[in-house]
């Protein structure tokens, strides 16, 4: 018998087994795929080592910073500021076909540059930031969450230019939402990738992996993968265990899972219909070069780039076709301040995400799959040069992932990268000892999805339990 | 324990949640919160490093009384006066 039975071997699940395990919890990780990770996993393929999800870790703070998200983890889970090993970001950009802006891990490079390309729009923006500094996106039961973020930027912003450049990366780094996005997760990815900013450690996803597996392992918590839950068995009103694919039944006194909204209710054995229309829809194709040279040698020294090629910023996901190529994200993960005895990577690294249905990938088969995955990695790339130098004649390896890929690494339905829309802030269900936490309870990225485990063991596993 | 112990336990326990403060000038009769900007989550980790090291228990209704360190000593005492130092 457990005392809490954990849902996914993501960053959000392993969080939460750490800190119930640090406190003398029986604690048991279950993870369906054969890796850890979920959507921030990461795999070897050709001899090269690959990141799923990371292109950069955001809310960037430096140690001994005692405020905010990403000391608040180290402190929670009992790390140290080296443990990470951040290399922070050289810099960002936003561009579209009319203006560019960039953006580093300081706000006053932004703000500098909204004066200048936008002055009507500089005294909204300054004041927009200092809401956000008041706004607590911890709580979980902030009133304003549910705004529409557009309605509360058209009231700051004058230029609508502007208010389609700000949304643009704060809506691919976190927006389950499609077109506009909840005030909530504005503010939170506002502060999260524009206050704070990318940081990323330089073997990549990796070292935050196995740091957060060591301690979960050193504190007695087990993980189990190739363990995918197939039922959460219920009786009188309680969750009572859970059944894995093989049969084996495995009990405990609450359940933490990270496996998200409808994918969760959908494993309890006392529903028998859950509404799929509330699952998210956005889900992307990474189309990954492998260069013979750094990119700041042919000219390109942005840590990320987020391109929209009009003056309307398109987030939803392609009805009728594979992808979406109008709208990108480059990203370049050898430009990262890395150590002098770090070097960089040992070759140019261009990743570039960009919108897919899962459905029509899914639909595919399997040659046909093949033959898409070498054309979508064209298109994609085609798309991006626009805003970049054109580095395809340095190309020496190619990797595309899918929302097949995605599907199989997170199990959200539709492949969806952030989950469903409707985010469960206070991570209950209609079952008192069952708990969400992860991207469907509200919090993503890496530092995000972390706190998620953090607070719902804190609230839900911690609080609540006898001693 | 002595007031004086439980007191040497409390920095014990502020040196594992803030590794990178100086306990050595921590004020008595000042807040936590504002000395060490500790929040809610931090107080959660006092109360549940006492009952994981001492088997006390907090109900979550005096969580107020560890404001500072005088006042978590003197709600501690009664509380820890039979525990004998490790």
């Amino acid at each position: 018998m457990y005392d809490t039975i954990i849902i996914g071997a993501g960053m959000s699940g392993l969080a939460a087994g750490i800190r119930l395990a640090h406190f003398d919890q029986r604690v048991c990780v279950l993870e369906r795929h054969y890796t850890i990770g979920g959507l921030n996993s990461f795999y070897r393929a050709g001899g090269r080592d690959y990141d799923v999800g990371l292109h950069a870790m955001t809310n960037f703070a430096r140690k001994g910073t005692k405020r905010g998200p990403l000391a608040k983890l180290i402190r929670q889970l009992r790390f140290s500021w080296e443990d990470f090993a951040l290399a922070e970001q050289i810099g960002s950009s936003i561009r579209f076909p009319d203006a560019q802006l960039d953006f580093g891990n300081d706000i006053g490079l932004l703000e500098s540059e909204i004066a200048r390309h936008f002055p009507s729009c500089i005294d909204g923006f300054r004041k927009l930031c200092l809401t956000l500094l008041d706004y607590d996106d911890l709580a979980g039961d902030e009133p304003q969450f549910n705004l529409s973020a557009r309605r509360v930027l058209e009231g700051l912003i004058p230029d609508p230019l502007l208010r389609e450049m700000l949304l643009c990366p704060l809506m691919w780094y976190g927006n389950a939402r499609e077109e506009d996005m909840d005030y909530g997760q504005f503010c939170i990815m506002f502060r999260a990738c524009y206050l704070e900013g990318f940081a990323r450690p330089f073997k990549g996803v990796r070292v935050i992996l196995k740091n957060l597996v060591r301690k979960f392992r050193g504190l007695g918590g087990e993980l189990k993968l190739r363990s995918g839950v197939s039922r959460i068995h219920v009786e009188d009103g309680r969750a009572v265990g859970v059944v894995l694919d093989d049969g084996t039944e495995i009990a405990g006194r609450r359940i933490l899972s990270s496996a998200g909204t409808i994918e969760t209710l959908r494993l309890c054995d006392d529903i028998s219909e859950v509404d799929v229309a509330t699952a998210g829809q956005l889900s992307f194709i990474e189309s990954i070069s492998i260069l013979d040279k750094q990119p700041q040698d042919f000219g390109f020294d942005r840590t990320i780039v987020f391109y929209n090629d009009s003056d309307t910023f398109h987030w939803r996901k392609p009805e009728h076709s594979l992808c979406d190529v109008r709208t990108g994200v480059i990203c370049s993960p050898n430009n990262y301040r890395y150590t002098s005895s770090e070097g960089n990577l040992p070759d140019g690294v261009i990743r570039i995400t960009t919108l897919a249905n899962h459905d029509r990938w899914s639909a595919l088969p399997e040659p046909q799959y093949r033959a898409e995955k070498i054309a979508q990695y064209e298109a994609a790339v085609e798309s991006a040069v626009r805003f970049m130098p054109d580095f395809r004649r340095l190309t020496i390896a190619t990797d595309v992932f899918t929302p097949k890929t995605i599907r199989r690494f997170t199990w959200h339905d539709n492949g969806a990268v952030y989950g469903a829309p409707d985010k469960r802030l206070d991570g209950t269900t209609h079952l008192s000892n069952l708990f969400l936490c992860g991207t469907d309870q509200g919090f993503v990225g890496i530092v995000g999805a972390i706190l998620s485990g953090i607070s719902m063991a804190n609230r839900h596993c911690l609080v609540a339990s006898p001693g | 324990m002595s007031p004086a112990e439980i007191r040497e336990e409390i920095i014990d326990i502020l040196g594992d949640i803030a590794p990178d403060e100086n306990l050595d000038e921590l004020v008595d009769d000042v807040s936590f919160r504002e000395q060490l900007e500790l929040d809610s989550m931090d107080f959660l980790d006092i109360v549940m490093e006492l009952r994981k090291r001492h088997r006390v228990q907090i109900p979550e209704e005096d969580y107020g009384n560890l404001a500072s360190m005088l006042t978590t000593v003197t709600y501690l005492e009664p509380k820890m006066r039979d525990i004998v130092k490790a």
